[in-house]
């Protein structure tokens, strides 16, 4: 039967020696490793589900009043989009579990692709010649941040309006261009054309997915063809790859990781509830309500647009550069411009142009790690500070003080923890020294012991 | 009738599940190690995960079916995802027990490949000697790659206007009524202090960000409005856009009353950001991120005791731009 089969395949396009290749294609074992592969099989559950929602979902801003089994909204003016999904939460059965794990599933997607952003930059997986392979991934973590935020932003329900209006205010105050851009993707200032509505459903549901389907697949033939790095060992270095093979040893591993993910997700669609937005009710432009928050992934972002006291770059009469600039651009560009130049800064600062296939811990390189755990101290503090909303109604501290002791921890923490995490690093390879001195030292003395013992 | 009985039998047993020996050919030598220990336990672990698991997910379509199962979204979810995690278990088991996984280990691939590397420039190189005015044909190249690239991306100049114009307009003219949300003219009279109100101008499209107004009334005493503003209010009643000048979204929290010492004075708090505004300073920044004021509206009551604008905003309305705030809203 197998037989069979691989001759069909073979006789048609002659790829049995490439079959074989790939069956006893090899796979570094390590924990971290899989981190990569739980996001892609959150994107195969993203598609799938988010395929089902397509055949529901209403993409017009069309203002409908709304009549359906959910009582507290009866008689109330909505966007025809907004109408589709409280149907498909409510009348459209299965609809909520899908829609819920869809939600879920953007969630886990990008925390995994941001774990495994941490292993790849903290263990150096990212030099020669897999250079190229973090620009297209850090690529992708950029399109998939915008397609969640498009994805939220065309439900169209109070959370949503508000995130989308966000957006055009951080893209108004774009240098130069901000007002005419945003006049132009809107079709007009907030809330925009009709047409809006349809622009952010297509370039939601085809052109963000595309392109993150045409990188991921470039990603993964990259990978494959310069195959995994791994961390050294007896066996393993910089010329031999020691690992597991596709077949049979890794296949039910990654089947079974896929399915674990795919099973947890739909759990959470099914017993955790998120995003309610039968709750939030639609938006108008003249509303808005007290401690919304964005998903996770966004939390940085606001975060940053709070922080930043009044200033407007003025230049007599004129507003030049706007609030919004400071934290909802200049900000993330700095921290996505890090993440697409580390690669060459490293190189240029310690003059490594070779060739790497073996990982390193981070305490290796405590420069790096350094480096890495202040953007990141740096980014975390400025996400939490985008909480100091709900810090003020949980603990009662003043929302002002806590966001001017944000303004100035912003700058110092993220330095001390650098050169505190770069300490570290240097004290636990000294510490190693130490003791593998100390062992050889200890077998040395045995040694002689035990020829003294004999001579005598 | 013989043949019927094979059957019967290759069924039966086929049922009963006698494992299978391995089929190996003896005369070729293996491909993976010796075979690992057999392991029925782990093996038996699996296929019970299987059929667990194909029971949970044959419990989905019983769920949709049957009306009146309550909690339904619970149970799919537990439906599909148990089902998917008995499959994960069962493979996981296999692959921890059941499967060789023996590591094994080669060569990475070559770093480079010199020889095509020449072989590819060189067949460039020699496939261009035909040129004699080389750097004309690449200019000709370039500007045809990039006319073309002009022509193909003009048509989306179509997606909207990127006139700036557009943003400064307002429907507010002097004389226009104040409207709540249903259509309903605001009266001076019913405007009371300690709480705010969402008004528009009558007849005009609600979801324009020039058009809804957060008023409230201060008591005239403690007005300190800035010297162009005087005037702007109607007996201590105040009246600024709703949308906030930093990103956007509508104001809706009204600090009052407030609480000595910490909160000092009524303001108007946007809650996305947290930009705070004084109601009775022109609608001036306080606290937060917005970089402008709150455009005010001249307010006047008429003889039938309605709120009416007096003219227009006194500076743009939403979040800014670059070269905002020297203009004033068209009139």
């Amino acid at each position: 039967m197998i037989r069979r089969v691989v001759r069909y395949l073979d006789e048609r396009s002659g790829t049995a020696p490439f079959i074989k290749k790939t069956l006893r294609y090899l796979f570094p074992d390590h924990w971290s490793f899989l981190l990569g592969e739980v996001a892609l099989y959150c994107f195969i559950v993203l598609v799938a589900t988010g395929t089902y929602l397509t055949f529901f979902f209403v993409d017009s801003s069309h203002q409908v009043v709304y009549h359906g089994p959910y009582t507290p909204l009866e008689d109330q003016h909505m966007s025809e989009a907004y109408r589709s999904v409280l149907d498909i939460s409510t009348t459209v059965k299965a609809g909520l579990l899908i829609r819920q794990t869809h939600h879920w599933a953007a969630n886990v997607f990008l925390a995994a692709i941001i774990l495994h952003l941490f292993r790849v930059f903290f263990t150096g997986a990212f030099r020669k010649p897999r250079d190229l392979t973090w620009l297209i991934g850090v690529t992708m973590l950029i399109l998939a941040l915008l397609e969640a935020y498009v994805g939220y932003s065309m439900v169209d329900d109070l959370m949503s309006g508000m995130g989308l209006v966000i957006g055009y205010g951080v893209g108004l105050s774009i240098p130069f261009v901000g007002a005419n851009i945003m006049g132009w993707l809107f079709h007009g200032p907030f809330p925009g054309g009709e047409v809006l509505l349809s622009r952010l459903y297509v370039v939601h549901v085809f052109l963000f997915p595309a392109l993150i389907a045409v990188l991921l697949t470039a990603h993964l033939v990259l990978v494959a063809l310069r195959h995994h790095t791994q961390f050294p060992g007896v066996r393993q270095s910089e010329r031999r790859v020691v690992g597991v093979p596709t077949f049979p040893g890794q296949t039910p591993r990654s089947l079974g990781l896929m399915f674990a993910t795919a099973g947890v997700l739909f759990l959470l669609g099914g017993l955790v509830q998120i995003n309610p937005i039968w709750l939030w009710g639609p938006f108008h432009t003249y509303t808005s309500t007290n401690g919304a928050q964005p998903d996770w992934y966004l939390g940085w972002l606001i975060g940053a647009l709070r922080l930043v006291p009044g200033w407007d770059f003025v230049v007599g009469h004129y507003t030049l550069v706007p609030n919004p600039f400071w934290g909802g651009v200049l900000f993330p560009s700095l921290v996505i411009g890090f993440l697409y130049f580390w690669p060459w800064v490293e190189r240029r600062l310690t003059g490594d142009q070779a060739f790497h296939n073996l990982l390193e811990r981070p305490r290796d390189n405590p420069l790096r790690t350094g480096v890495g755990v202040g953007m990141v101290t740096w980014v975390v503090l400025v996400f939490v500070a985008g909480s100091s909303d709900r810090v003020n109604v949980l603990f009662n501290l003043a929302y002002d003080k806590q966001i001017w002791v944000y303004r100035v921890a912003v700058f110092v923490v993220p330095v001390v923890f650098g050169l505190v995490a770069a300490r570290v690093c240097r004290e636990l390879v000294r510490g190693e020294r130490v003791e593998e001195q100390r062992q050889l030292a200890e077998t040395e003395a045995r040694l002689e012991f035990a020829s003294r013992l004999d001579q005598a | 009738m013989s043949r019927g009985r094979d059957l019967l039998v290759s069924g039966l047993v086929l049922l009963a599940g006698r494992r299978r020996g391995l089929r190996v050919r003896p005369a070729e030598p293996r491909i993976l190690e010796e075979p690992p220990e057999r392991n029925p336990r782990a093996e038996s672990a699996a296929i019970v995960c299987l059929f667990l698991g194909a029971l949970c997910a044959a419990a989905f379509p019983v769920v949709y079916f049957v009306g009146a199962v309550p909690a339904k979204t619970q149970l799919f979810g537990l439906s599909l995802g148990l089902a998917l995690l008995f499959v994960a278990a069962a493979l996981v088991i296999v692959s921890q027990t059941v499967v060789p996984t023996e590591e094994s280990e080669h060569d990475y691939p070559p770093r480079e490949h010199v020889e095509e590397q020449e072989y590819v420039e060189q067949l460039v190189e020699e496939s261009g000697q035909g040129f004699t005015r080389r750097r004309l044909f690449k200019l000709g190249l370039v500007s045809a790659g990039g006319a073309l690239g002009v022509a193909a991306l003009t048509p989306a100049i179509s997606f909207g206007p990127l006139r700036v114009r557009d943003f400064y307009g307002t429907p507010w003219r002097k004389g226009r009524r104040l409207v709540d949300e249903n259509g309903k003219p605001l009266r001076a009279a019913d405007i009371e202090q300690k709480t705010f109100y969402t008004a528009f101008p009558e007849g005009a499209d609600q979801e324009e960000q020039g058009s809804p107004l957060v008023v409230v009334r201060l008591e005239p005493s403690t007005l300190r409005l800035p010297p162009k503003l005087h005037g702007y209010d109607a007996n201590g009643i105040v009246a600024y856009s709703k949308i906030c000048t930093h990103a956007g979204c509508a104001i809706s929290l009204y600090r009052v009353p407030t609480f000595a010492p910490t909160e000092p004075r009524p303001a108007l708090v946007c809650p996305c950001h947290y930009s705070t505004f004084d109601p009775a300073d022109g609608g001036s920044v306080t606290f937060g991120p917005a970089g402008r004021a709150l455009p005010m509206l001249p307010l006047e009551i008429d003889r039938d005791g309605n709120l009416r604008a007096r003219g227009n905003f006194d500076g743009p309305v939403g979040p800014s731009w670059w070269g905002v705030r020297e203009r004033r809203p068209s009139p």
